[in-house]
């Protein structure tokens, strides 16, 4: 929609072109940001064109550009050919767990002809609980690297940024620069099951697992809970401890995509069924 | 700012920092690019960028400059259309047609590979009307090049074992009453395609708001942030000073006479208890004062600035206590003159009576009694096009209203009552409507607009935002349904006790007749010796609830069709013969509270046990879907009753006119939105006439065309307005017969009586009427005619209908569904639903109704709540907390119509618009309890709902039920 309190829109090409004006915030894709009224906010600073890559690949692993396209990632994980993503590397062929991102983008009510212009960054810092890139990025231990205001930098788990549904641990001013994803976590095997209250709608939760190299596993519980939920094992859980982990997680939270009493215990149901997954796999 | 649009360069105005792509769009001329929630969430302003899709409304205008911009009107080259443009007019895909330029220019970016995935491909697109079977098709038939060849994506190939044509018992044949005397291709009976289907999916017909009219100023309101509170002042001073704004409007400016925003042709029907700005305020929303400005910028930063301060009263949420002694009173001033049943219990509207005696006591004395409490909740039209008009004055100062209504000419009454003008001072019309579903049987938008036309002798706008609908529109009234009924140990009624309690939020906008309606053919279906129905419409402090498509009858018949299958378990009668057994049967009386037989309905026809049989069957054949393993099955059905009309008399002033040219004009009252009216008026017209649609002209929905028209509400487009059509129609070719005749005749046309001649006697033939084997040139007959029939264009007939009289229509839904009992999760395996339309007029169309009907039953069965806080707050305000079904919600209906001819509709034909939603909800929810042995009480059913029932139940997976 027309956003009628902007009063100014600012392309941001240097560091210090992202210190924010009283009344300003930075526009990613804008989906967000254009789908709501923003009766507080003055004018917008654009991210997209900082010219951050959007994927670079390392032996540490990935890092995802603040403003890569959702699209991009999705069909670069895909390995396909498109406008987006000809310039770019082939993924490393033993990171299996890119899987997880078209899956992940399937769990957003927004469509493809939203992914085109929405970006990862974007997702994670508007900070729904039904983000799916930070299902993603919690499945696979992944890192934000901000850029504070004062100039300093910091790195912090995603699965440490949200701190409830809607707000976030960043800093007023402070930008997100980038996902980072470590190799290990993308080498290993991963899968995520969502549920919400329509067929394809808005996730009511978002339950993901990943078998590491070493056997660990670990479950990571989103979209239900407030906060991200991330639980930790040393081999594949029994199904009664891993039942009883996921109904003991704090943060299950009722609003129009469901009622905590329901998202606590599809959460454990999508967990066992994650579990199995994860021996099919390893079977 | 330079972009290309449709392969040409233009050179647009910079855009505004905050604006988006959409409207950018739009003021470049490109009104195809529409809006349905400028948000994100429904596709109707769909975009090529670069050859991606893009939703407009949420892309930055600026992004798109030196960019290459396709609307739905440039995805092929000239007057040609994309393929899936081409296969969407074929198939009948669209209703409304709001959502098609956007549904097109999506389609038109999938391939073959995308066609197994298209409930994925096509989520960000919705649709209200049609329940999408059709647009599936029409996109296997465009990108796929045919549907049915093996189409992973295409319903009809998925089942390969139902019957070839989900659309049996065909109509019966119309020839016989066929003034011709032979069939005529385009006529009654013809699934003939909707007019201006090619420009409808290119989104070049214009909508409401898709016309540009000069200096148009920007009206905008500030909704109260309170429940319920007394405005102790308003402070205007700040708002006034922003740039470009022109008045602002209080509750000091507005008529101090109090109406309802509900139309309806007796205005006495709803009560007087809305003012258009008030000094009390009793929803949350509800509009406090209205900002008229250049520009919509100027008015949103205007009523941020409006000061208002509140004096704020104790409000009341649930029907029950807003009842109960000691609650807030809503509307202390207000009694039985104003239509306010007991205003000092929150009662406007209340129904106690029955018949046969002590229910109670029949009910002690029955062999078996079964009953529950069920209910219902708020649910969102949800029509694409958001309400909105336009208004100006014209040449001769005459106020002007473009308007999305069902009822052009009710709101040009209420206006003029409202505003003290004469009636002929006041011009109201529709263009197309983009859907409405009831929620346009209201005046939201049009009295604001009007004042401020004549406040400010400028053109004014009102255009509604998708969050508008959400806190200040009308809800589907939620209602409480206690059913306990009684029976013989053969299924046998023996009584029916029924209690109702209806929420009309804020106003009564509808609350009476929706109350009374609900507790009628609901209830009258069955004949039970016993009957008791206590109900009554209560106000609160939530958003108001008005009409919705079955107008109370959905939330009644809930609770009885449920009532009936736990009737129908408990006694292991199979449900269909439950039903079989108790039903009214043509010729029985039909009655809700009183002993006597209604005498306005009359049996025109009955096709209730053919809609049993059919759905029955349908349900027996299977069609071959699987539930998921470990998904426990169950199948479930119930039945509805409705009058072919609204009671108490629904009118329609026709006209049919001859030009010198050999066309004919024909003119209606009844808006065209979505309901395919128009198909089947021109449909009427040709079999009358006899003459093809290339010669025919249909305008409607405009107060300056003919005398009247109660309006598009009640399903009466067909039964009312048709048979006001087919009248004037006849009355046309007998004019025209007997003035051929005269001219034949030797001149002698003054001495032959109308009583001499017949319609039949004469052909309209393309040069002039033929009768006797010879040609009078149109110019003759038009020059032999009486000057009281001639108009400026030509030779007229017009015809006043005033129907008092109803016939009775029936709809059976059946489905089978697998349930997860971990989640909740709901499929709908089969869906069924047989109906009894009387001769169908328009086969693809009419199947077009029962489809969309049913898929609206299915998202409020399953889906669809408009949620609160408990505090009068809506928290799903938008399409994304708002579940309209999407492309994967909605599976295909199988539908059957009855073999039937109605008396009293024209050539036979019934209503078959609201009625097919009324039984959906019950017969999903009766498959869930068979399948799971846990029944859901509170409708939708959602996840969380079935989920918690068969928690509670400890029902497991794997078990099947059937209901035959
Ligand atoms: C139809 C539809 C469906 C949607 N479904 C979902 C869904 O299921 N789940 C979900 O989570 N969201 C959903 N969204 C919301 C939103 O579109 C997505 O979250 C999207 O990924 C946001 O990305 P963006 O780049 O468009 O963000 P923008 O709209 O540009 O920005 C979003 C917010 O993040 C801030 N921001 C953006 N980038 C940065 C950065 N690098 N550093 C700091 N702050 C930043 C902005 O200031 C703003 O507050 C949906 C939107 C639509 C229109
Ligand atoms: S108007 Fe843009 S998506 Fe609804
Ligand atoms: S035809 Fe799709 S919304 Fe009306």
């Amino acid at each position: 929609m027309d956003v009628t309190t902007i009063s100014s829109f600012r392309a941001a090409r240097t560091r210090a072109d992202l210190a924010l004006a009283p009344g300003e915030v930075p526009i990613a894709g804008g989906t967000w940001l254009m789908s709501e009224p923003q009766p507080r906010t003055t004018g917008f600073v654009d991210l997209t064109t900082m010219g951050w890559p959007d994927l670079e690949v390392g032996p540490e692993g990935l890092r995802i550009g603040a403003t890569c396209p959702i699209a991009t990632l999705v069909e670069w994980a895909q390995g396909r050919q498109t406008r987006r993503t000809t310039s770019l590397a082939t993924p490393p062929s033993d990171w299996a767990a890119l899987a997880l991102a078209p899956r992940a983008a399937d769990a957003l009510l927004a469509s493809f002809k939203i992914w085109t212009t929405a970006t990862v960054g974007g997702n994670v810092c508007r900070t729904y609980a039904a983000a799916a890139m930070i299902s993603f990025a919690v499945a696979l231990d992944g890192v934000a690297h901000c850029w504070a205001a004062d100039g300093s930098e910091r790195r912090l788990p995603v699965a440490d940024l949200p701190t409830g549904d809607t707000t976030n641990a960043l800093a007023p001013g402070e930008i997100l620069r980038a996902v980072e994803i470590p190799a290990a976590a993308l080498r290993s095997r991963a899968t995520l099951r969502r549920i919400a209250l329509a067929e394809l709608g808005r996730s009511g939760s978002v339950v993901t697992g990943r078998v590491d190299a070493d056997g660990a596993v670990v479950v990571g519980v989103t979209a239900a809970t407030s906060r991200p939920v991330v639980l930790r094992y040393p081999g594949v859980p029994t199904a009664a401890e891993l039942r009883a982990d996921v109904e003991a997680a704090e943060g299950y939270y009722s609003d129009p995509m469901g009622p905590a009493d329901w998202r606590r215990a599809v959460s454990a149901t999508l967990a066992l069924r994650v579990r199995h997954d994860l021996l099919q796999e390893t079977a | 700012m330079r972009l290309t649009i449709n392969d040409s360069a233009v050179e647009t105005p910079a855009p505004a920092p905050g604006q988006c792509l959409r409207t950018l769009l739009r003021e470049s001329g490109h009104l195809e690019v529409k809006k349905g929630c400028d948000a994100g969430d429904c596709g109707a302003c769909s975009v090529l960028l670069d050859g991606e899709a893009v939703h407009s409304c949420i892309v930055p205008a600026g992004r798109a400059e030196g960019r290459s911009v396709t609307t739905a009107a440039g995805l092929a080259p000239g007057d040609e259309l994309h393929p899936v443009q081409e296969a969407l007019v074929e198939s009948f895909g669209f209703q409304c047609g709001f959502c098609t330029p956007g549904m097109s220019v999506t389609a038109s970016t999938l391939g073959p590979e995308d066609l197994g995935d298209l409930d994925r491909r096509m989520k960000g697109n919705l649709c209200r009307c049609t329940g999408y079977r059709p647009i599936r098709e029409a996109i296997c038939a465009g990108v796929g090049g045919g549907a049915g060849d093996g189409c992973g994506g295409c319903p009809t190939a998925a089942l390969a074992s139902a019957p070839a044509a989900p659309v049996e018992a065909e109509p019966e044949p119309v020839e016989a009453v066929d003034p011709a005397g032979a069939p005529m291709s385009g006529g009654v009976g013809d699934s003939v395609r909707p007019p201006r289907g090619r420009e409808i999916v290119q989104g070049l017909e214009p909508f409401t708001f898709d016309t540009v009219v000069p200096g148009t100023l920007t009206l905008r309101v500030v909704g109260s942030p309170h429940a319920h509170a007394r405005v102790v002042a308003i402070d205007t001073t700040a708002a006034r000073a922003v740039p470009g704004v022109v008045v602002i409007l209080t509750h000091e400016d507005v008529p101090r006479r109090r109406y309802s925003t509900a139309r309806h042709q007796f205005r006495d029907d709803d009560p007087d208890d809305t003012r258009m700005l008030d000094d009390v305020v009793r929803h949350i929303g509800q509009r406090v004062v209205a900002v008229v400005a250049e520009t919509a910028a100027a008015a949103a930063a205007a009523c941020a600035l409006v000061r208002i301060d509140y004096e704020v009263l104790p409000a009341v949420f649930e029907p029950e206590a807003a009842r109960s002694p000691g609650a807030p009173v809503l509307h202390p001033e207000l009694d039985e003159s104003d239509r306010v049943h007991e205003s000092g219990r929150n009662v406007v509207a209340a129904l106690h009576g029955g018949y046969g005696g002590d229910v109670d006591a029949a009910l002690a004395a029955s062999a078996v009694t079964v009953g529950g409490t069920w209910q219902t909740s708020r649910v969102s039209h949800a029509q694409l096009e958001t309400h909105g008009s336009i208004g100006w004055l014209d040449d001769d100062g005459r106020l002007v209203i473009r308007s999305s209504t069902q009822v052009p000419f009710l709101v040009r009454d209420e206006l003029a009552l409202l505003l003290d003008l004469p009636r002929e001072r006041v011009r109201v019309f529709a263009a197309r409507v983009g859907g409405g579903f009831g929620g346009k049987q209201e005046i939201f938008t049009e009295d604001l607009v009007a004042l401020a036309v004549l406040r400010t002798s400028r053109p004014v706008a009102y255009e509604f935002s998708r969050n508008d609908e959400f806190v200040r529109s009308s809800f589907r009234h939620p209602m409480r349904v206690s059913v306990t009924l009684g029976a013989g140990t053969d299924g046998v009624l023996t009584a029916m006790k029924i209690d109702v309690l209806s929420d009309t939020g804020a106003y009564g906008n509808h609350a009476i007749g929706v109350m009374f309606h609900g507790c009628s053919e609901s209830i009258g279906v069955y004949r039970s010796p016993v009957t008791r129905v206590d109900a009554e419409a209560v106000y609160t402090n939530n958003v108001p609830s008005g009409a919705f498509r079955g107008y109370g009858l959905g939330q009644v018949i809930l609770g009885v069709e449920s009532a009936m299958d736990l009737l129908a378990q408990e006694l292991g009668i199979d449900p269909f013969d439950l039903r079989r057994l108790n039903a009214v049967r043509r010729g029985d009386p039909i009655h809700v509270t009183h002993p006597d037989h209604e005498e306005d309905i009359v049996w025109g026809s009955y096709g209730l046990d053919q809609c049993l049989d059919l759905a029955q069957a349908a349900l027996r054949r299977g069609n071959g879907v699987e539930a998921p393993a470990g998904w426990a099955v169950g199948e479930g059905m119930a039945l509805s009753m409705l009058s072919t009309m609204a009671p108490r008399g629904h009118f329609s002033d026709a006209s049919a006119t001859l030009r010198p040219d050999g066309v004919v004009v024909l003119d209606v009252g009844s808006a065209e939105f979505g309901n395919g009216t128009s198909t089947v008026h021109r449909q009427i017209a040709t079999t009358v006439l006899g003459i093809g649609g290339d010669r025919l002209v249909l305008r409607r929905s405009d107060t300056d065309l003919v005398g009247h028209d109660t309006g598009a509400f009640a399903s009466s487009g067909i039964t009312v307005a048709g048979r006001a059509l087919h009248a004037a129609c006849t009355k046309l070719r007998t004019l025209v017969a007997g003035l051929a005749r005269g001219v034949v005749g030797g001149g002698e046309g003054d001495d032959v009586f109308a009583g001499d001649v017949a319609a039949d006697d004469v052909e309209l033939g393309p040069g002039g009427a033929i009768v006797d084997g010879r040609t009078v040139p149109w110019a003759d007959v038009l020059a032999a005619a009486a000057p009281e029939d001639l108009v400026t264009d030509g030779l007229r007939a017009s015809v006043e209908e005033r129907a008092y009289v109803r016939s009775l229509a029936f709809n059976v839904h059946a489905v089978r569904v697998a349930v997860d009992v971990e989640t909740g999760s709901v499929r709908v395996l089969q869906s069924v639903q047989a109906a009894d339309a009387g001769v169908v007029l328009n086969p693809a169309q009419c199947r077009g109704q029962v489809e969309g009907g049913a898929a609206q039953g299915l998202g409020s069965a399953l889906l669809e709540e408009v949620m609160t806080d408990g505090a009068g707050t809506v928290t799903s305000s938008v399409f994304r907390f708002y579940r309209v079904p999407q492309f994967a919600d909605v599976p295909t209906t199988e539908v059957y119509f009855a073999r039937t001819s109605d008396e009293l509709g024209p050539f036979g034909a019934k209503s078959m618009s609201e009625s097919p939603y009324n039984p959906v909800a019950p017969a999903v929810g009766n498959a869930i309890a068979r399948a799971t042995g846990a029944r859901v009480f509170t409708q939708p059913f959602s996840r969380d709902r079935v989920w918690r029932a068969a928690a509670e139940a400890g029902a497991t997976g794997g078990a099947t039920a059937t209901a035959s």
